[in-house]
């Protein structure tokens, strides 16, 4: 580019350097100001969440607000401290990892399958994994409840798992198919002539290539575990997830622990999305075909 | 492994997963929805429908799902088609719009809580400009009007996200020969997007819709965290039934309704925007 | 783990293939191909995309089995048995260079792979690596090569094998023309010194006449011919053959028999093949003709200068034939002109059959 544009000579009609016209410039302005208030219109409710967590529980509730943190850890103190809510928050931890290990499990062979393979029925399996996405799974909780009183597994942090697991799976398949799709099938057969059978193929190659893209979609099952609410509240009763704990306490739990618990909801969220930015994108990219 | 078993083998852990966790339980609450003391009945179905709340509740999900999908739609597209054309600062712009995707329903409501609450900051922030003398009761009973804005807003703000993403993937797929093409043929700005992004962008449209409406008839937290029981939806109707009435035949009834609109709007969807043979990129 | 990883010279590796065929559902790829290459000889399989020659190569590399058939290296029937077990080395159209490993290591994989001693390891990929002029590159990752660099890396991973037989999958095709012409002859002598049997597939007519010790032909999934370049570019056995070599390719025009051994094209009275009966077409190659005063009628339509000569497109008879002349010749389009074939290099095919006609 450089090169030809400096070795060409200097066009004859070249424009005087007039000022962009106000049209364009008005249309630049309004560009920007769209994609500012977009951007604040995410932001603002997040900042109003943080200074209400960072505030002591007496100014949670004063009025008029004020619109700048205190930096007051009342409020996440009193969080901590509140009866059973640690333990809502390990359970949460614990059902999420579950979940994150559960569906990479199962789910990352048949994403590999997918992408790999041309086997009779791919086609019925795919478009199976997608409609399940199209039915509430959360609905699901109810009758497992009863299954999961006569198995012993009811309120439990497995048996919330499992059903969380069954959220996040057609996930994992669709995006490790897609992610499996982007590493050549070339590599992996120039590793089968150079002496590797099938499975060393797979972890001398392409383990090592899908592994950033395989720990993104484990994130975002954890995520999808993290988040839901309704099993959740469904099928935990003593090991109440923190999802299904702030819930059961809306009505009666003061403004201030509402506020808290909220953040502590939100942090692992922004962190998460951070880690997978890079393939958010193009873990859809094939996914939604 | 013989080859063609391996396919077969990889798939099998996902297949009796969700055969045990998603078919089989879906057997069960068929069987729920449908059994009573006598064998197979509608019982439970007249009985929820019938039920004074199932109308308030059901339009109350139809008239979210009304309002919110659409601004969703057309805000995740002006979001996407903006990011395509940015240069500087793309990814910081895509992870600010992007974070609420990883913010759970709950966590929204309570986060339009502190902005819609009598202390909130919106009556802060009223209070401060003089528009309104004291406080208002925003999510109180006497505004239904307001309640149902607040959950609307909160939706929109929590679940346009997941839209953009498949959006932006969508448009990532679209070769810029297209616009390029089309930029020669003399298609101006707005009709490029017209004839060339929305068509190509069917598939992704697709998805995101399904996924979106879905979604929609499973609101559930956002709705309990800023009206409480003065909003019913479906969903939370199906918790009552579960819980508060311990009635497991009305609560699967339902979640059976759900499930079928869910499905009918998906088929609506797949028709309506489906892609001819051969049409694909 | 592999015995025969260390190639010995004696060690014959020559290639059998016996009734090959291959269906993908209902399409048949291949058709009971076979072929036999002998130790040492640089083969190539010659086609238009679509005619089975990657299928053909990928059934003997084991990435692909054939649905019926067998495959015998060096005396040892291999189609049962996986790649890595057939004594083979591969190089990939799109190079298939590990990302995640640096030169050194892509090299160094397949050795590393059967377990051989780091020391050995090093020699054996500085010896390839400088083989292949790539040793100043060896700490680096394939993302900061360029393609051409990554080509050496891929065929210096083959070498580094020391295989019995290396099998090439276009290998050329994606790199820039000068740069493709500056590797087909590096390639051509790294192999001939490496004296291992070769497998080289490709669209490419020049590269398979200049890299060659054979070339098979395909079409439609069977091999047409198979037969040194110079036998199949002057003694084409289909007419297929003599259509898809030569640029521009060879030009056929109707004859009818005209008398025991004569024949009549456009006109004129030509010898050709005395069994025949039935009409036949004559062929030409375009550089085999010159202007005369005897010989075919022609009416210059098209003329193209192309430097070294002319390429001048005519109509004789009411076909369109090509005729590469002497570039001093001033000729026009409508000029009337008589194109004198080199009579030991016309052939004759059966229109029926396509075959060649002696």
């Amino acid at each position: 580019m450089t090169h030809a544009s400096m070795a060409a000579p200097a066009p004859k009609t070249e424009p005087n350097p007039t000022p962009v016209t106000p049209v364009r410039n008005s249309g630049r302005y309004l560009y920007a100001a769209t994609v500012i208030l977009l951007c604040a219109w995410v932001l603002v409710p997040l900042y109003f969440l943080l200074v209400n967590t960072l505030s002591s529980p007496e100014q949670v509730s004063t009025f008029p607000k004020s619109f700048i943190p205190e930096f007051d850890l009342g409020s996440l103190q009193f969080f901590a401290g509140f009866q059973g809510i640690l333990n809502a928050l390990k359970n949460s931890i614990i059902v999420a990892s579950m979940t994150m290990v559960m569906s990479i499990l199962f789910g990352a062979p048949a994403g590999y399958a997918l992408s790999r393979f041309e086997f009779r029925g791919k086609e019925t399996f795919r478009v199976l994994i997608l409609l399940t996405r199209a039915f509430p799974l959360p609905l699901l909780a109810l009758p497992l409840a009863v299954l999961f009183i006569r198995t012993g597994l009811d309120d439990t942090t497995f048996g919330l798992a499992l059903v969380h697991t069954t959220l996040a799976l057609p996930f994992a398949v669709l995006i490790t198919f897609s992610l499996f799709s982007g590493i050549p099938v070339e590599l992996e057969e120039a590793a089968w002539t150079l002496g590797c059978t099938r499975f060393t193929a797979f972890t001398k190659v392409v383990l090592p290539l899908i592994l950033p893209g395989i720990t993104a979609s484990a994130i975002f099952a954890f995520v999808i575990s993290w988040n839901e609410v309704f099993a959740a509240a469904v099928l935990t009763i003593e090991n109440r997830t923190l999802t299904a704990f702030l819930l059961q306490t809306l009505g009666e739990a003061p403004l201030h622990l509402k506020f808290a618990g909220g953040f502590i909801l939100v942090v692992p969220a922004l962190i998460f999305i951070f880690a997978v930015r890079k393939y958010l994108f193009s873990m859809w990219g094939i996914a939604n075909r | 492994m013989s080859p063609r078993l391996l396919p077969y083998a990889l798939i099998l852990p996902v297949t009796l997963f969700l055969c045990v966790f998603f078919l089989y339980p879906f057997i069960l609450v068929s069987q729920q929805a449908f059994g009573s003391a006598d064998g197979w009945s509608l019982e439970h179905f007249r009985d929820v429908v019938s039920y004074w709340k199932f109308p308030i509740s059901m339009q109350n999900t139809l008239l979210l799902a009304a309002a919110v999908v659409p601004v969703q739609l057309a805000l995740s597209l002006l979001m996407a088609t903006m990011v395509t054309r940015m240069q500087k600062g793309r990814d910081l712009v895509l992870y600010v719009w992007t974070i609420p995707l990883g913010i759970s329903d709950l966590a929204a409501g309570i986060i339009w809580l502190a902005i819609f609450e009598q202390s909130g900051f919106l009556n802060s922030m009223m209070v401060g400009i003089g528009a309104i003398d004291s406080p208002m009761p925003f999510l109180s009973y006497q505004n239904p009007g307001i309640i149902f804005l607040a959950i609307a807003l909160a939706e929109i703000w929590r679940a346009t996200a997941i839209m953009l993403v498949i959006l932006v993937a969508g448009i990532g797929l679209i070769p810029k020969e297209y616009y390029e093409a089309a930029e020669v043929f003399g298609a101006s700005p707005w009709q490029r997007f017209l004839r060339v992004t929305l068509p190509l962008l069917r598939p992704s449209l697709q998805t995101a819709l399904i996924l979106r409406v879905v979604l929609a008839f499973e609101v559930f937290a956002v709705v309990v965290a800023l009206g409480g029981s003065q909003f019913p939806v479906l969903m939370s109707e199906i918790y009552a039934y579960q819980f508060d009435l311990q009635n497991s035949g009305a609560a699967a009834a339902l979640a059976l309704i759900v499930l079928a609109i869910s499905i009918v709007f998906t088929l609506v969807i797949l028709r309506a925007l489906r892609v001819p043979k051969g049409a694909t990129i | 783990m592999r015995g025969d990883l260390q190639k010995d010279t004696n060690d014959m590796a020559e290639i059998q293939i016996k009734n090959v065929a291959k269906t993908f559902g209902a399409y048949q790829a291949l058709h009971s191909i076979d072929l036999a290459i002998a130790d040492q000889e640089f083969m190539v399989l010659l086609g238009a995309s679509g005619c089975g020659k990657t299928t053909l190569l990928r059934i003997i590399a084991g990435l692909e089995t054939a649905s019926i058939g067998e495959v015998w290296i060096g005396g040892r029937r291999v189609d049962h048995l996986a790649p890595k077990d057939r004594g083979i080395a591969m190089v990939f159209q799109n190079y298939a260079v590990f990302p995640h490993l640096t030169v050194f290591e892509n090299i160094g994989f397949g050795l590393r792979m059967a377990k051989m001693p780091n020391d050995e390891v090093k020699r054996r990929v500085e010896r390839t690596a400088s083989l292949m002029h790539i040793e100043q590159l060896l700490k680096r990752y394939s993302g900061e090569l360029s393609g051409g660099q990554r080509q050496r890396v891929a065929v210096a991973r083959a070498l580094a094998m020391e295989p019995d037989v290396i099998l090439m999958d276009e290998p050329l095709s994606n790199l820039d023309a000068l740069l493709r012409l500056e590797m087909r002859a590096e390639l051509k002598g790294v192999l001939a010194e490496s004296k291992t049997t070769a497998i080289y597939v490709t669209h490419d007519q020049v590269e398979a006449m200049s890299l060659a010790d054979r070339i098979s032909v395909m079409h439609q999934g069977r091999i047409i011919q198979a037969a040194s370049p110079i036998e199949v570019y002057r003694n084409p056995a289909a007419q297929f053959v003599a259509g898809f070599l030569g640029n521009p390719p060879m030009n056929f025009l109707r004859a009818e028999k005209a008398g025991d051994g004569k024949w009549n094209v456009a006109g004129e009275t030509v010898d050709g093949p005395r069994g025949a009966e039935a009409p036949l077409q004559f062929a030409i190659r375009p550089e085999d003709m010159q202007i005369a005063d005897q010989g075919l009628p022609a009416q210059v339509r098209l003329v193209e200068p192309l430097g070294a000569h002319l390429l001048v497109t005519c109509d004789v008879d009411g076909t369109m034939l090509r005729a590469v002349l002497d570039s001093d010749l001033s000729l026009k389009a409508g000029d009337h002109i008589k194109l004198a074939p080199q009579p030991d290099r016309v052939r004759w095919f059966d229109p029926e059959t396509t075959k060649a006609v002696a």
